[in-house]
């Protein structure tokens, strides 16, 4: 189906210059043909009030420790652990960190981040209706089994996933998204949302660049097409080539939170 | 991909909305506005919506959504449009600073509540 959604509703053009939709879906018919005798209630809720409150009592906790809390987020296998894993063992033990990593199922990220040496909580999404993200009552819970008088840093391994990870406030000061040069150039362009809402970018596995037919300057563009002037780090992780600006940046943030 | 999270939260608010004094009424119709950044597919959502009601005051209920276009103001010629490609630069200037103004909801506006008499009126049709 290549038709867009918007086209479709585009039959059902309101005055007001919105698109409304509207489904008969079978037995709705009844009720809907008798409008007067319907009475509206008004509500003006955000549907996602519950996360957000918590994610502000989220926030409130870590600004208390001082921390500085880092949203991690990428699509499947573009390298969030990896980077995590040589970006801990690059800060470390000048910056105290602590890692809360989320997966649908497995403890695989935990079991090689624990090697770094700091405090890594693994939260299986599995137990929450295999959740493709990760949301801020999940962090209030993992929240519990971290030291947070004696860290600095909080990263959270958000789950794989490219869409709904950036609908979900944790309680993050800044987010960070990592596109990987085996993906598409034009994968901004197609995830809007999530590099909309990051405050940096990894372009990461250059050192795969010889071997890949892969635009730099293309995805960079794309990128700053959806968040102009977003810092973008291109770099390997695997080859830790290219981290500096990277490790700079994220050592920036922390020291900002440290001195208030 | 959560569609089904913000059916059962859409539920409980909507459900919570009700008042008290009438806690044996059908909700006929959910107005939503939903944001076209959200990451929400409305047929999804009803899909998720229709089974997650079944037996709560929502059951069979509709889903009205209302979509709402994405709207920026450049921040440095204070132009507003409405974003329809992926592409967040002002269509005038060209600067990259500028403020969403719409696009982000995903709100519940308000719930319809079918009156006993209605229902009886419809049913003897």
């Amino acid at each position: 189906m290549l038709i867009r959604d918007n086209r479709i509703q585009v039959a059902h053009h309101h005055q007001d210059g919105h698109n409304h939709s509207h489904p008969h879906a079978k037995g709705d018919t009844a009720v809907h043909s008798v409008k007067s005798g319907l009475r509206e209630i008004k509500v003006v809720r955000r549907v996602l009030d519950v996360n957000e409150k918590m994610a502000d009592e989220n926030r409130v906790l870590f600004n208390q420790h001082g921390i500085f809390v880092l949203n991690l987020m990428s699509s499947p296998g573009s390298g969030k652990t990896t980077t995590l894993e040589k970006t801990l063992a690059a800060i470390t033990p000048e910056i105290k960190c602590a890692v809360i990593v989320g997966d649908i199922c497995t403890t695989n990220d935990a079991d090689r981040l624990s090697v770094s040496g700091v405090p890594v909580v693994q939260i299986n999404t599995d137990e929450f209706g295999g959740d493709c993200h990760l949301a801020a009552h999940v962090i209030e819970k993992a929240a519990v089994s971290i030291p947070l008088n004696e860290i600095d840093l909080l990263i959270v391994e958000n789950i794989g996933n490219l869409v709904c990870p950036a609908e979900f406030d944790i309680g993050e000061d800044a987010r960070a998204v990592i596109l990987s040069v085996t993906e598409g150039e034009d994968k901004p362009l197609k995830y809007p949302l999530m590099f909309r809402e990051s405050d940096v970018a990894i372009l990461n596995k250059t050192d795969l660049l010889p071997y890949l037919d892969y635009d730099v300057e293309e995805a960079v563009s794309s990128i700053r097409q959806i968040h102009p002037g977003m810092p973008v780090f291109e770099m390997s992780s695997k080859t830790e080539a290219g981290m500096g600006p990277w490790l700079d940046w994220l050592k920036g943030q922390v020291r900002n939170k440290l001195q208030g | 991909m959560h569609e089904m999270g913000i059916a059962m939260q859409i539920i409980e608010i909507a459900t919570a909305s009700i008042p008290k004094e009438e806690s044996d009424v059908t909700v006929a119709r959910v107005n939503l506005k939903v944001g076209k950044l959200a990451a929400v597919v409305s047929d999804s959502l009803r899909f998720c919506f229709e089974i997650a009601a079944k037996e709560t005051p929502l059951e069979g209920a509709e889903l009205d959504i209302e979509e709402i276009p994405v709207r920026a103001r450049c921040k440095a010629c204070d132009a507003e449009w409405t974003i329809e490609g992926p592409a967040f630069n002002c269509e005038k200037c060209d600067s990259g600073q500028i403020e969403i103004l719409s696009g982000r909801e995903l709100n519940i506006e308000s719930i319809e509540i079918a009156d006993e008499d209605t229902i009886n009126a419809d049913s003897g049709q």
